[in-house]
């Protein structure tokens, strides 16, 4: 009994005695309020289909999660430098981050379709409608992160004879490190969700290919199925950079129970 | 006359000179430090004391090169002060240790950033650790100590590439009574051993007259000095000095300046 309590205390487990109880829920409200199964499928068709399509989900899977990997790492490579500049110089902040902040309030799914004429059917679309959603959290967070070093910290360098680049080396990079990874965390999310609308608009591959498909065939199951396939991406892409997180910046408060028991 | 002020000016470790500081804001000028002259002797402990926005942290600013002054020239040994400088190290009122480094680390870094040797510091590093009762927690990371011990390894970075000057900012503002009584002590200890010129600013009249050679009373902005106090209780002090007649007489002394400032 008493480990029984231990078991469902346990951190890991939580979630996904949650996740049972939803889902018990879900089957329940089919069956009392006669739900057909062309509006909602009931959770053991979906189970189901996943079983019985696993092996073609999985090869729609790869081009999704491709597009998404891309569109992060872009998002990552384009948007760190970009909030360097930002928090690095006045006049480039003044000149670039108004703009910025503006072309968010344009709906970037309206946009996707332009990408599909410009540049065709097939990936690079796709990886761009991903770096469109995921660019823009990687800037805000790692300008604030850049922006928030303590002066005194700065005054501590600079009284240390330590060059500028010293300073951001040894200052500025690594004190803004826990704000730009709160920042790719979202990126990653929204980039599932970029490569996906991608898909939408203009692909014959992908997770978002067979969402469309099977909403268009009424194949409700196969749907849902590709919902959690999709869902299953977003954990577990969110999974790794959690643990890169972990690796790069162990002395982190967040991190930091982890590091004094390791030690 | 003039041949003893010369003989005073050649030994003095710190020479500044009608040093004034006006700060250019969106406001108009806003005078902060009214013309100063001061003159600190090589190995010598000054204190200066004075309200809130007397300009003394931007006294302590100038003469590490970290903001030129207005008016006046500062001299540190034979040169002119113009930018930071390798001959003060410098604490302030939070400890402002990197979390991702160690402690040997975070006191190693103005080794790291001016490229000095490394075989020959890395030594000198542990033994001022040792020197300020930390030894053994080199490899500790900064949030693993209490903050006394924190601004300890500040004090320690600080003396780490062999200043001949030791600038402080409230170095122990941050820290409860008894703490800071005992840090004092430490304090006094070792400047004494490292015979370093020490300026140091604070609030608090006591540590003041607990620490010094010579108190520099400053007035209200724009400050200027409004006295100098020898302190001649005999070295090394004990905390049982707090009680002697001296020692309050002094306090009392300087405290009526500021309570005249208040009328």
């Amino acid at each position: 009994m008493q480990r029984l309590q231990k078991m469902i205390q346990a951190p890991w487990l939580r979630p996904l005695i949650f996740l049972v109880i939803l889902i018990a829920l879900w089957d329940f409200a089919i069956r009392i309020f006669h739900i057909p199964p062309y509006q909602v499928p009931a959770p053991i068709d979906v189970v189901i289909t996943l079983w019985q399509e696993w092996p073609k989900l999985m090869s729609e899977a790869v081009p999704t999660t491709v597009a998404t990997v891309y569109g992060f790492l872009l998002s990552a490579v384009f948007g760190i430098p970009i909030a360097m500049l930002i928090a690095g110089s006045r006049t480039i902040e003044s000149y670039v981050y108004p703009l910025l902040v503006f072309s968010q309030s344009i709906p970037k799914i309206a946009i996707a379709p332009l990408f599909v004429v410009w540049f065709g059917f097939g990936m690079t679309p796709k990886v761009l409608s991903a770096f469109l959603l995921g660019f823009f959290p990687v800037v805000v967070s790692a300008v604030q992160g850049f922006k928030s070093v303590e002066p005194d910290l700065l005054d501590l360098a600079r009284a240390m004879e330590a060059s500028r680049l010293q300073i951001f080396r040894m200052v500025s990079l690594p004190y803004a490190m826990p704000a730009i990874f709160s920042g790719l965390k979202v990126s990653i999310t929204l980039a599932v969700v970029g490569a996906v609308v991608g898909e939408f608009v203009g692909s014959n591959s992908g997770i978002g290919y067979v969402l469309q498909r099977s909403i268009g065939n009424f194949e409700l199951p196969t749907m849902f199925a590709a919902l959690v396939i999709l869902a299953l991406i977003g954990v577990i892409l969110f999974w790794i950079l959690d643990l890169i997180e972990r690796l790069v910046i162990p002395w982190h408060a967040s991190q930091r129970q982890d590091v004094i028991v390791a030690a | 006359m003039l041949a003893i002020d010369e003989t005073a000016a050649a030994r003095a470790m710190i020479q500044i000179s009608r040093v004034a500081k006006t700060y250019r804001t969106t406001d108009g000028e806003i005078p902060s430090l009214r013309p100063i002259d001061l003159s600190i002797a090589d190995g010598e402990f000054v204190v200066v004391v004075g309200p809130s926005g007397c300009g003394k942290t931007t006294l302590l600013r100038m003469i590490a090169g970290l903001m030129p002054p207005s008016e006046g020239e500062i001299r540190v040994g034979d040169r002119i002060v113009t930018s930071p400088h390798s001959d003060v190290g410098i604490v302030f009122q939070s400890a402002l240790l990197l979390p991702w480094r160690t402690v040997l680390a975070n006191v190693m870094m103005p080794v790291e950033v001016k490229g000095l040797p490394r075989e020959i510091y890395q030594p000198r590093a542990e033994a001022l650790l040792k020197m300020a009762g930390l030894g053994g927690f080199e490899t500790k990371h900064p949030w693993q100590l209490s903050g006394g011990m924190q601004q300890r390894v500040a004090i320690c970075r600080a003396l780490v590439h062999d200043p001949k000057i030791l600038l402080m900012d409230e170095p122990f503002g941050a820290l409860d009574a008894m703490t800071r009584e005992r840090m004092n002590a430490e304090l006094q200890r070792i400047q004494r051993e490292t015979k370093k010129t020490a300026l140091l600013i604070t609030h608090s009249i006591p540590e003041a007259v607990f620490l010094a050679d010579r108190i520099v009373v400053l007035s209200e902005r724009p400050g200027a000095i409004a006295a100098i106090y020898t302190v001649d209780l005999p070295r090394p002090r004990q905390l049982d000095v707090l009680g002697m007649p001296e020692f309050v007489r002094l306090t009392t002394t300087i405290r009526a300046h500021f309570n005249a400032q208040l009328d």
